[in-house]
Parts: structure tokens; sequence; C-alpha cells
């Protein structure tokens, strides 16, 4: 059986059938078309799926849809400014952040919601921060480089 | 025009990575499409007694897929074609594809599979490779008279290494897409390397005509040698499904299933026994060299080639012989995995280079330093080594810039008053580039380069951006040539129906032998430009082998690599007595590609390589029950995270290469080599302790104490 879900998603009111044990990860990418958010693993170890929930990292693999309900959701396609891109982003693209890309979304997500929390990171908390977001291509250092200069921007 | 080569420009297809546009397979889906599962074998070998459907399930709503639905050749094309595509009557290893299910219901489907039984007759399996009686493929190399070198050396140093098998972890699980049908042929979208082996696949599975097949790479979400060739196997299985079904069909494999199914880096074991005088100097090397090849064929002899043409290192030595084999087990095939078999035998080589050492009374650097191969000096396979290389000097920087003379006094005093022990290690090595021997020759790579209608410049290939930076670095190389603008150069989507075959993108052949094909069709078509005002024009150039360059096939000798990557690791380590944790505190990785085309993305390029390096060394275990991966999950496969990894600091020397593009020479497989041995001797440093196997799991160095 499904129910209604009512939630804000990038900042816009959206309302979707659902299953309601389905992942978040599922309904925002095939009920919303939202396929920036990825799937590495399915059991909440990659954090490519991220997205922040009220104002919190979680990973949407996780998440069964019914919890959604009433919150403000941002996926990776409501970072940038229209055609402005976020700081992080902008990093991310000018020191080598994203390699093969599938990371990035999430990793995204995650610097953007560490630069929230803290404004100027040490590298400890960077590292930290960062932690849930597994990356294959970079080595990490690269990330931690552009997140470095996104706060400095 | 300023210059385009040694410049960082932004990633071409960087901003869709970032805001989350960029349409991997996943992403990608076609109207009525299907969603496709495969049935697998229960355990590691045995006879196939019959499929049963269970009746809760409506099957008639399924489309299903068996050996007798295969229109052409049952075996996937590559070296061989004995792996099948669905196994028939016999099989050789767990999680062999038997049946395929599609249905347009994703849930539904998932409940089908586990509605499938596959009856079996199992047979006992062949697990170690000490057991294993069927050789794929074995090599010797000689150099000189090995034989005569043992009764006149002032010590005869012998070690046994051993590496595990290792998952590529590529954060995209593989997955496909295929539309097919007798009268257009068959079309495939997906995650991939190589899209010309994925299209001869496809040819023989279903008996059709080069130009009946197409292949089209999406977005891939890293590679590192895993969808080499696997992704041949699943294209064939999305195509069978469309083929009965009519309709498209995807497959996206999960992660247990990815782990589980597909290629891990070959198990090895390697065998030393050398000869060397009191001065150090090294008088003859005897190295037998294994690895553990699975249940087909597929690249294992080419792994083998590369591990056994690197065993004997970066070193001088008048004497000779290699001995190595592929063995077969039912273990699902091992494959391609950055580095190629060279991480295996190279750890070997630089653990034991430092046993060597020792027995000698010096020092693991010294010992190196009075054997280093030096330019004019032969390699085993008696290549002479013609360009300039100074491994001496890529230690010292080494050393300089992690201080290792002064840590390796300071932590051999402080170490004994402490349960947190510190220990500092090196690795020296080399990685060739490109194809080995004559592999270039038959390659004869093509590639285009095109002067658009709109005053644009387009490169036409079919090697494969997976993250490591091919449509960006082929770009420049075009633009430098051109005196083009970077923004005025675009790579064209690699796809079998407009792109020529630039050969698979593997083998860190890419930068230097695809790019010096760039290079030299950006000149041609600039030498057409000066005498045409026609557009579109185009231009393309196909491979040839730099003057003097001598293979012989038979012999296993000659020119093994067109140039290699010379490098230098050290890594710092603290290893806790209480918990036999190692971690990694400081990492210094220095290194001669040749020119470097692109600074940001050739460090990326080390440092994620290095990472790979870290997790093969101290974290990547696999673990086997009964020849099935027991731990495929993220859960208990342990990469690096973020929080695991130390500072890796990367420098390059850079001493051109004549045949590279700019001088550039191959990066992307070398930082695989060095890690683990730099770090298994900065573990013995700290601790006194002799592992000599990766992963150093805190069991296995608890265990040696």
């Amino acid at each position: 059986m499904r129910i209604e879900l009512n939630c804000t998603v990038n900042g816009v009111a959206r309302t979707t059938q659902v299953y309601p044990m389905a992942r978040l990860l599922d309904v925002l990418r095939e009920k919303l078309r939202l396929t920036g958010t990825k799937e590495g693993c399915g059991e909440g170890e990659c954090g490519a799926c991220s997205v922040l929930i009220d104002g919190a990292l979680v990973n949407s693999c996780l998440l069964p849809a019914l919890q959604a309900e009433g919150a403000k959701i941002t996926t990776i396609e409501g970072v940038a400014a229209g055609e402005k891109l976020h700081a992080v982003q902008e990093a991310f693209l000018r020191y080598g952040g994203a390699q093969c890309g599938m990371c990035t979304p999430g990793m995204i997500l995650a610097a953007v919601n560490l630069l929230e929390r803290t404004p100027h990171p040490t590298e400890a908390e960077v590292r930290n921060g960062l932690a849930g977001n597994l990356c294959r291509c970079t080595g990490y250092t690269k990330i931690f480089e552009a997140v470095v200069k996104a706060c400095e921007s | 025009m300023q210059p385009q080569i040694g410049r960082s420009v932004p990633r071409k297809e960087g901003r869709d990575k970032v805001t989350g546009k960029a349409t991997y397979v996943d992403d990608f889906s076609l109207d009525g499409m299907l969603y496709g599962v495969t049935i697998r074998t229960p355990v590691a070998r045995g006879r196939i007694r019959g499929i049963t459907f269970a009746p809760h399930i409506r099957w008639e709503e399924f489309v299903i897929v068996t050996a007798k639905d295969i229109p052409g050749h049952n075996g996937v094309a590559l070296i061989d074609e004995e792996q099948p595509y669905l196994a028939e009557h016999v099989f050789h290893h767990a999680e062999e594809p038997v049946a395929l299910l599609a249905h347009p219901d994703k849930h539904l489907l998932e409940e089908a599979r586990r509605a499938v039984t596959v009856n079996v007759e199992p047979l006992p399996p062949v697990l170690k490779m000490e057991d294993a009686s069927r050789v794929f493929k074995s090599f010797l190399v000689q150099k000189g008279d090995v034989d005569s070198v043992w009764s006149g050396a002032d010590f005869v140093v012998e070690g046994e290494y051993s590496t595990g098998a290792q998952e590529q972890l590529y954060i995209e699980n593989n997955g496909m897409v295929a539309v097919a049908n007798a009268n257009d042929g068959v079309t495939v979208w997906g995650s991939m390397q190589c899209p010309y082996y994925v299209h001869k696949a496809l040819r023989r599975l279903f008996d059709l005509p080069d130009h009946k097949v197409r292949v089209v790479q999406l977005e891939t979400g890293g590679g590192f040698g895993g969808k080499e060739e696997y992704p041949s196997m699943i294209a064939g299985h999305a195509a069978l499904l469309a083929w009965k079904s009519g309709k498209p069909v995807k497959i996206m494999y999960d992660r247990a299933e990815d782990m589980v199914a597909t290629t891990k880096r070959h198990p090895s074991v390697t065998r030393h026994r050398t000869a060397v005088s009191k001065d150090g100097r090294l008088l003859g090397m005897e190295i037998d060299f294994a690895i553990d090849g699975g249940a087909y064929m597929t690249l294992s002899p080419v792994v083998l080639s590369r591990g056994t043409i690197h065993a004997a290192g970066p070193y001088y030595c008048p004497n000779v012989r290699v001995k190595s084999r592929a063995v077969a087990t039912n273990h699902p095939p091992h494959g391609a995995f950055r580095g190629f078999g060279a991480p295996q035998s190279i750890f070997a080589l630089e653990r034991h280079m430092n046993r060597v050492a020792e027995a000698v009374g010096l020092s693991p650097e010294e010992f190196r330093r009075r054997n280093f191969i030096r330019q004019g000096e032969t390699t085993a396979t008696g290549q002479t080594i013609n360009e300039e290389v100074d491994l001496s000097g890529l230690m010292e920087t080494a050393f300089r810039r992690s201080d290792y003379y002064v840590k390796r006094e300071r932590f051999s005093k402080t170490n004994n008053e402490t349960t947190s022990k510190k220990g500092i290690g090196f690795a020296a090595f080399m990685h060739g580039a490109g194809f080995t021997g004559s592999g270039e020759d038959y390659l004869k790579s093509m590639v285009g380069v095109e002067a658009t209608a709109d005053g644009r410049f387009r490169v036409l290939v079919s090697s494969t951006e997976i993250g490591q930076g091919t449509n960006t670095i082929l770009c420049q190389i075009a633009a430098e040539t051109l005196g083009a603008d970077y923004d005025a150069v675009e790579i064209a989507k690699p796809d079998t129906s407009s792109a020529p075959n630039s050969g698979p993108t593997v083998a860190s052949r890419t930068c230097m032998i695809v790019g010096k094909l760039v290079e030299s069709a950006a000149l041609g078509l600039k030498q057409m430009m000066a005498q045409s005002d026609a557009r579109p024009l185009r231009a393309f150039s196909q491979y040839t082998a730099p003057p003097g360059v001598r293979w012989d096939d038979e012999k296993y000798q000659g020119d093994a690599y067109g140039a290699y990557g010379w490098a230098v690791y050290v890594a710092e380590v603290t290893v806790d007595m209480l918990t036999w944790e190692t971690q990694v505190d400081d990492f210094v990785a220095v290194q001669e590609v040749g020119k470097v085309i692109h600074p940001v993305l050739a460090a990326g390029q080390i440092e994620g390589g290095v990472a790979q390096g870290i997790g093969f060394a101290l974290y990547e275990n696999v673990v086997w029950r009964d020849g099935r991966m027991a731990n495929n999950q993220m859960t208990n496969y342990i990469m690096p995270t973020a929080a695991d990894l130390p500072p890796i600091r990367v420098y390059f020397a850079e001493t051109p290469y004549a045949y590279g593009p700019s001088g550039a020479k191959g990066i992307g497989e070398l930082p695989m080599d060095g890690p683990a041995p730099a770090i298994l001797n900065a573990v013995e440093h700290a601790t006194g302790l002799r592992v000599d196997h990766a992963p150093l799991t805190p069991e296995l160095l608890c265990a040696s104490s």
C-alpha cells in the first residue's frame, strides 16, 4: 500500500505516492528523477547517497521514505544557485576533488554540511567530517585541499 | 597562446560531476526497459542437474534465458573463449552465471531471483595454488647463467612472499543497458574501460558482423582494471535478455554481487634465491612467481607477463632466471587490477632486498645504491635502458622529504621504551608503460582529430574517461599541438559506431601511447588545415613502434616496454603493540614519469594509487570460504577512509621521454607498486617482526610475534 509523501526537495514542495518503506534514495532517483544522488553500497557504508535532511547529513539508502515526511531535503542538484556553483563545487573542480565523480555528490554535501557547522575546520576536523564518505580514486588529499580552499573563498 | 601542457586546466566533464548531472549507467533509462538479474552457481565446482522455479511466482511474466538461448558462441571472447556466458552442464567456480531473468518491476524480480534454485552435484574444488594441476600460462626469462653463481657467492639469501586477493572497489558498481534484435543487431550502453573488448565479445556471442554491434561508454565511476574484462559478460547478459524479450534491458549489479562475482587482484606466491658478494653486489637472482588465475584463463597470461617482467625490479644483475606460472583453481577468475601483476612481484622483491642487505651487513639504502640499474645497463629481459635514469637521486629526494635518516636512527633508539613503536621504510621500483613487448604492434591503435564546421576541434578515440583524466589530457595535448585554446577542443564520447579503436584503457598507456597518437594526428590536421579551408576536416594517426624497439615473444627477451616510470616511496608507521594495529603516519612518493601534462591530475593519480596501495598493505583482506568471497560488503571488506590515511606527499622529477606526447610517460599503475613493501619494511623497522604477506592484518602481526 502506498502513502502520500510530502517533503521539500531543493526548495520545491513535492508530493509523491510511495511505499512507506521505500528507500529515500529510490524515491529521489526514480520518482523525482534526481539521479545525482548515487548508490555505492546500499548499506550505509560508502556515503555516495548522502543528502541533507533538515540540515543533517544522512545516508538516503538507509532512510525509509515515510521518515522524510515534512522534511527539507537538499540533494546535489540543489547545491548550486542556478548556474553559479557553490564554493565547494568550484573548489572540487579547480583542485582535483572529483575524479570518477561517483562519490562526488555525497562528498560535496558532506563538505557543505561540515562548513555550515564549522566554517574554518582544522585538518583533523576535515578528515573526521568526511570519514563517512568513501572515495576510491583520490586518496582524499585533493578533497581536503578543495575543502580548505572553499572556506578561504 | 599560453602553453597547454603542464597546466592544471579544469577537467572536461568536471562541471557535470560536481553538479550531479553526469549520466552513469544507473542514471540511464530507455522506454519500456526491463531489469535483469543473474542466477548463479551455489558452490565452487560441480555439474548442473537442473533449475527449479518455485511455483509461487508467475513465471509467465518473466523473461528467462539459459545457455540454450544463445544465438552464437557461448564463451566470452578475450584471449581464449572458454569462459561461458551461461554455464550449461558443468561449472568451475561459485557465483558462475547459469540463467538470466528480466521483468519490468525490480522488486518482483528480486523475489523471483530468490525463487530459483540451481540443482547441482558438487565436485571437490581446487582452492589452493599448490594443489592446482592445470597451468594457464608459464614464462621463463633468462639472463646470463644463474646456475654458475651459487658456489662463488659470499651470501645466498632465500625468502618466500605472498599477497592476497584485492577487490577493485570502484564506487560505481558494474552495469549495462542493452537493446538487441535480429534486424538492428545489438547496442549496449554502460560502465566500462574497453568498448572494443565488449564489441568483440558481443560479435561472437550473437554471431554478428562488426557493423551490427555498437558499444557506447557512459560516464564510468572508476575502473582500476575491474572494468576491463567483466563488462563483456554483463553486456552479453543484458543483450541476451533484450534479444529474447524484444525490449531494452538493464542489468545493474549491487555491491554484494559486484564483489562476490567479478574479478579481483590475483593472489600470489613468490620465492627468491639471491647470490650476492660481500661488497653488496647482486650476482644472481632466481625468482619463482606464481599467481592464482581462478577458474578461467581470462587475462591471467598477460597479468603474469607483467608480474614476471617486473619481478627483478630496477636493479642491475648479470644473472637472472624468472620462472612463473598462472594456475587454475576454482575461485572466480582473478583479473585486471591496477599494476597488473607488478604489485605482487615487486612486493616480494622489495621485502627481499631488505633481507639481502641485512645478510651482507649493509643498510637497505646502501645496498640498493650499489645495485640500482643505470643508463646503458640491461634489465632481466636484456633491455638496455637508454633513457636517463637516476634512482639514487630519486631515493635521496625521498629521504630528504621524509627526513628518513634522522627518523630511522631516532625510532631505533626510542622504540624500546614504548608499546607504540614507530618505523620508517621504503621501496624502490619501476613500472613499464604501455602493452608489454609486441602488444602495441598487435593493437595498432588508431586515433583521429577533427576540425569541426563550427571552428572547434574534436578528439576521436575509444579511450575511456574513468576518473583518471583521459578527456582532459587528450584535449590538452591536441590543443598544444594545434596552437588552440583548451576550451576549443572537445572529446567525442567513446562509441564503437563512430570512434576509431585507440585500444583498451589499461596498462598506463592512455597518456603515453594514445596521447602520442593524438599529438601526431593533431600535427597532421594542422598541416591539412594549412592547405585546405574545407570543414569538417579529419586527420588520423596509427601506432608504429619507436625506432630500435625489439621484442622476442618466444624467448621473452628484448625491449619489454617503451619506457618506465621510476619511483622511490617512503612510509612512516606506528604499530600499537597492544592491538597490533598499524597506522601509516606519513607517506612520501617521489617518481619520474617524464613530462607531467597536468600537475593536479597527475598528483591525483599518485595519491589515489598510494591509498589503494595502503589498503593492499594493511586493510583489504578478501576472506575466502569454500572458494567464495565471504566478506563481500563494504562493512567487512575494509578500504581506507579519510580518517585512516596519512598525508600523501607527491613529488615529480621530470625527464622528458622522446616518444611520449611532450615527453610524458605512463603514470596510472606505478603508485600501486610501492606502498605495500615500503609499509611492511617500516613495520619491520618498528617492531623487528618479519611478516612477508600482504595484507598485514593485526591478527597476522600478532601471530608472528
